[in-house]
């Protein structure tokens, strides 16, 4: 029996439901086909659900965007999702998973994004940073167990590499790094 | 940040469906990949054309082979490069394209200085990418680093390790095993996701023994595990534990029942719900234990989080089911949330509530689900409807606002599926509710004046003319029918003229305004209409007189065909019209109540035609066999029973063909040697041990040749009608010549030989036909008590109750009814329906009451039903002796 929360997929769709990047973690969908009948369906199903909060009024369509994520069964997954410009951003996990902490890998994911993309999260950013994103992707998951789920140590770990790679740093751990990169733009901005 | 990210040039049009990747082509990139081999490397433009690479691949884009191999070994040259940036593209591309073991090698080195690398990133990533693409051999190589990597001070470089470990158990597990030191130390650290790794594993390593599991469960319990995550896994672990320990229901503590509930006033939510729905899946729950973990619940249900309601509406929609009381305190906050924006939340509600609601309530929440149902797909609308029909045959006394709710939302807009759950549920009530019959079939007439589906107007039209005769005034519904014979295609207004000649036949006070209506059809453009007013007016004397409706006429109009369809066709096709010829199937045949006035189907489907049947085949093969002809029709043939070991020179397997008086082993051989003919094939039984069989005839087999499966039959006379029983062993005999291999040609001289079979056993069970009835309760009503035969028996000690079950399902070979033989999880007690036709073509009905008597111990009770004294008692012989 599994008795470690496993992911089954993470999901980053565009509006119309087309792939800016997707990972999958589980043999359920073998080939790329049945991951894109996946990916259809899941999002027809969320589309539908949302578009009546969506579709209200504007001011109901920006607070959606700060919302908290979203949640539906589908096939027997459990799929945790987020929407925010033109990005779709969803996990998934198996019928049994604790939707909390499904929820919790969606919303590392999603704030990650929003850090490495530095606010401006929609597509065509996205698409421009496609490797940070993959690189975030690669960082959240490894073969299905969660490797990390806070949104700063994920990005800190993504944008590491544009720092500079100088031996003080490597003595320090990344998150370390960041806080005290932290502590200098706050002490610098209270001059 | 506190750092700019790397950017790429943004001086592009903004154009709506800009993409950097417009236009990308997999034979373009290829090329691009060329810069990779540069003496001088660009960094950044590396880093671009991996990514490109990567978009493709995610795309769903494949490589071929050659491609890929190309640009794997491009990849590794950039291992030259310092820049991070680029590397960690270089690991996420390598890992992508999972190169094969041959290439491995190339890379290995590489990744290993990375691995001792004073950089934690480049240790940490060469770590989890060496893992993924290793195998065995290299992994002894680099346990030492391994090992030291997941002690190491720099969590990211630990859980690497770990992580790599958790997928390594599985190809790998004595390697792992041997790090279990150092993941125990690992399980202590600081870091968080660290001990949660760490945790993960250290259980995957000892999650064979029990005790070492126990150990570990109560030492982590005590102390403080820090993660939420790890706290998650801790309370898994718990609760198997929990599971496996032998429960002391004397004393009513369970060991760590503390420890879940503490972890109710845990700081993170997550813990907070894996506790409460591990306490809630506890076995035998009482509610005592389950009280502190509804009230966590209950509390997420108005949270503001979609995710938190919808986990707790999903986890007591589960309690409901076992615990309904122990729910309903929840109740007022379940139904505010029928007006969730989340359907999925809305609707768990709404059929949570309808398990726990109480009679009082029902009305109240009928209206608040009215609101509710116009706004949701038709997938949530069927389930609302499957838990309103449960919700009223719980409260038969609520019939009429439930029966109205149903013929509401029958009006509404729908789906066919929806459609049809609807007419289901009103179909079910009627047959199950006397009181709701009238309002019923009311609402079916109205439904079908403005139905648009043919099929659901059909069986609506069938099941009127059953239950509409029987009702205080047949008379008005005859409008709502013959309306259909003006208004609608012609396959229903067959159906129509059908239902119409019921009424006729069983009601005589409307026969002469039923024979004015079917003689207008006489004149329909449909000759189907035509043919079916014509055959009903002379069948029920329309000739003018009125007279009594005889019992020949009843049958005909109200018994059901008793052939399943496809034999049906299948007969008709070689032209044989004596319906008495068409062959039984084993699976579809609706067993055929006694009286057809009781008939009640239960819902309006008619059982699914099952797949054309091996018996058919079987019947022709043995028909076409001129001694065998004599023996009568085949009652039932066996599924195949192997004689042989797999890949043995000869392959027999056995099927056993049951007659009245008679029984035939038919031997399906096959030659598995190229170089062998065998001639003269005949199968040796010797039936000492089944004393009530003679032998009276066999089949031998004139020629087997390699790999074309081959047939001989033996033939015993038995007791007719009788389940005689008993042993027989085989001996295949024959005569083997030698074949050329280069010619294919047989010598002219062959050896006697013989091959020791497995033997092969008579069981009562081959005596039973696996067939099913459509509404067991039905079906037991009507038997009647004339011969039953009710026992109880001990089981002894059983692994489960599921086994126990199984087990006398088998035993019996009878064909399980309603979904009974599925036990639910937990339960202690359980009764599964068995229904079958026993040699001689009595029909049996069983009725098995299962119960956990001690921790272990299985009791039974056995209630069989039968046309047959005899045949009751020989079923409870079957499990006496079995």
């Amino acid at each position: 029996m599994e008795l470690c929360p496993l992911i089954k997929n993470i999901l980053l769709l565009d509006s119309e439901g087309k792939r800016i990047a997707v990972k999958y973690y589980s043999d359920d969908w073998p080939t790329n086909s049945a991951k894109e009948a996946f990916e259809k369906a899941v999002f027809a199903k969320t589309q539908k659900t949302n578009a009546r909060t969506d579709g209200v009024n504007h001011v109901d369509l920006l607070t959606k965007v700060n919302a908290d994520a979203e949640i539906t069964m589908f096939d027997n997954y459990v799929v945790v999702y987020k929407f925010v410009q033109d990005l779709h951003f969803f996990v998934t996990g198996g019928e049994n998973e604790n939707e909390i902490i499904l929820a919790a890998v969606l919303q590392g994911f999603f704030d990650a994004v929003g850090l490495l993309l530095r606010g401006t999260v929609d597509k065509k950013e996205a698409l421009e940073n496609l490797d940070l994103i993959l690189l975030c992707l690669d960082e959240i998951v490894d073969g299905g167990i969660i490797l990390e789920t806070d949104a700063n140590v994920i990005a800190g770990k993504v944008a590491s590499h544009s720092m500079d790679a100088g031996a003080s740093l490597s003595e320090q751990t990344i998150t370390q790094a960041l806080a005290t990169a932290r502590e200098h733009l706050t002490r610098s901005l209270l001059k | 940040m506190a750092q700019p990210l790397v950017k790429k040039d943004d001086d592009r049009d903004d154009e709506v469906d800009y993409s950097p990747f417009l236009g990308i082509e997999k034979g373009a990139v290829l090329q691009e990949a060329r810069v990779f081999n540069d003496p001088q490397l660009d960094p950044r433009r590396c880093s671009q054309v991996i990514t490109k690479l990567l978009y493709l691949l995610n795309q769903g884009e494949t490589f071929t082979k050659v491609e890929a191999t190309e640009v794997f070994f491009a990849v590794t040259k950039l291992f030259q490069s310092r820049d991070m940036g680029l590397r960690r593209m270089v690991y996420v591309i390598i890992k992508e394209l999972s190169p094969s073991a041959d290439e491995v090698i190339i890379v290995t080195s590489s990744l290993m200085k990375d691995m001792t690398s004073k950089t934690d990133m480049y240790r940490a990533n060469a770590i989890r990418v060496l893992c993924r693409i290793t195998d065995g051999t290299l992994l002894t190589q680099i346990e030492r680093y391994l090992k030291q990597a997941i002690v190491d001070k720099n969590p990211v470089v630990a859980s690497a390790a770990l992580v790599s470990g958790i997928h390594l158990l599985q190809t790998n597990p004595e390697i792992v095993k041997r790090w279990s030191n150092e993941v125990q130390e690992a399980v202590q650290s600081r870091a968080a996701l660290v001990q949660f790794h760490a945790l993960a594993l250290l259980h995957q390593i000892r999650q064979n023994d029990r005790l070492a599991v126990n150990k570990l469960v109560s030492s982590l319990t005590r102390g403080s595990v820090r993660s939420p995550l790890a706290q998650c896994l801790l309370i898994r672990y718990t609760s198997q534990v929990i599971r496996e320990s032998t429960n002391d229901t004397q004393t009513g503590d369970r060991p760590f029942y503390d420890f879940l509930e503490g972890c109710l006033r845990h700081k993170a939510e997550m813990v907070i719900f894996e506790a409460a729905r591990a306490i809630t899946e506890l076995n035998g729950v009482t509610s005592r234990e389950l009280t502190p973990a509804i009230t966590v619940l209950q509390l997420f249900l108005s949270s503001s989080k979609p995710v938190l309601r919808f986990a707790a509406v999903r986890t007591l929609n589960k309690v409901a089911m076992s615990h309904p009381t122990a729910v309903t305190n929840c109740n007022i906050d379940m139904e505010s949330l029928i007006s969730d924006q989340n359907r999925s939340i809305a609707t768990l509600a709404i059929t949570t509530l309808l398990k726990t609601g109480n009679e009082s309530s029902v009305d109240r929440l009928m209206k608040q689900i009215t609101n509710f149902m116009s706004d949701i797909a038709d997938e949530f609308k069927i389930v609302v409807v499957d838990a309103i029909r449960s919700l009223c045959l719980k409260f038969p006394l609520k019939h009429r606002s439930l029966m109205n709710f149903l013929s509401n939302i029958l009006r509404e807009e729908g789906g066919f599926e929806y459609k049809k759950a609807i007419v289901d549920s009103i179909v079910i009530l009627i047959r199950d509710i006397p009181e709701a019959k009238e309002s019923g079939l009311l609402h079916l007439c109205e439904f079908i004046e403005d139905c648009e589906f043919t099929y659901l107007s059909t069986q609506i039209l069938h099941f009127l003319g059953i239950e509409g005769p029987k009702t205080s005034d047949p008379s008005k519904y005859i409008r709502y029918i013959y309306n259909r014979v003006h208004l609608e295609n012609a396959t229903v207004r067959a159906g129509a003229v059908s239902t119409l000649a019921k009424f006729g036949a069983m009601v005589d006070g409307l026969k002469p305004r039923i024979f004015v209506l079917l003689r207008r059809c006489l004149f329909d453009n449909d000759d189907e209409v035509r043919d079916r007013a014509t055959l009903y007016l002379n069948t029920l004397g329309g000739d003018g007189a009125v007279v009594e409706t005889d019992e020949g006429v009843k049958e005909f109009l109200f018994g059901s065909l008793d052939v399943p369809l496809v034999n049906l066709e299948n007969s008709l096709k070689n032209y044989a019209f004596d319906i008495n010829s068409v062959p039984k199937d084993v699976k579809t045949q609706p067993l055929a109540e006694k009286k057809a006035t009781s008939k009640k189907p239960t819902g309006l489907g008619a059982p699914p035609p099952g797949p054309p049947s091996t018996v058919d085949a079987y019947e022709k093969l043995l028909s076409s066999i001129p001694e065998f002809a004599s023996f009568g029709k085949l009652f039932k043939s066996s599924a195949p029973v192997e004689l042989t070991e797999a890949e043995t020179e000869y392959a027999v397997n056995v099927v056993k063909h049951i007659f009245d008086g008679h029984v035939v082993f038919q031997y399906n051989c096959r030659n598995t040697i190229p170089e062998q003919l065998l001639e003269n094939v005949t199968v040796i039984v010797d039936a000492s041990e089944a004393e009530e069989f003679a032998e009276v005839d066999s089949k031998p087999l004139r020629q087997l040749p390699y790999d074309s499966p081959g047939q001989t039959f033996v033939a015993f006379e038995k007791p007719e009608g009788v389940s005689a029983v008993g042993k027989f062993s085989n001996m295949l005999r024959f005569i083997v010549k030698e074949v050329d291999p280069s010619t294919g040609e047989a010598e002219d001289d062959g050896v006697e030989d013989e091959y020791q079979l497995e033997d092969l056993e008579l069981v009562a069970a081959d005596y039973m036909l696996k067939v099913g009835v459509s509404n067991f309760r039905n079906a037991w009503e009507s038997m009647g008590v004339d011969f039953e035969h009710v026992d109880e028996y001990g089981l002894g000690p059983r692994d489960s109750l599921a086994e126990a079950v199984n087990a006398v399902i088998n035993l019996l070979g009878m064909q399980p009814c309603e979904g009974t033989e599925v036990i639910p999880p937990n339960s202690r007690s359980h009764t599964c329906l068995l229904s079958g036709v026993y040699i001689g073509n009595v029909k049996v009905l069983v009725r098995l009451q299962f119960g956990l008597d001690g921790p272990k111990d299985v009791a039974m009770k056995l209630a069989v039903r039968s046309e047959d004294g005899t045949v009751s008692d020989a079923i409870h012989e079957i499990v006496a002796s079995g």
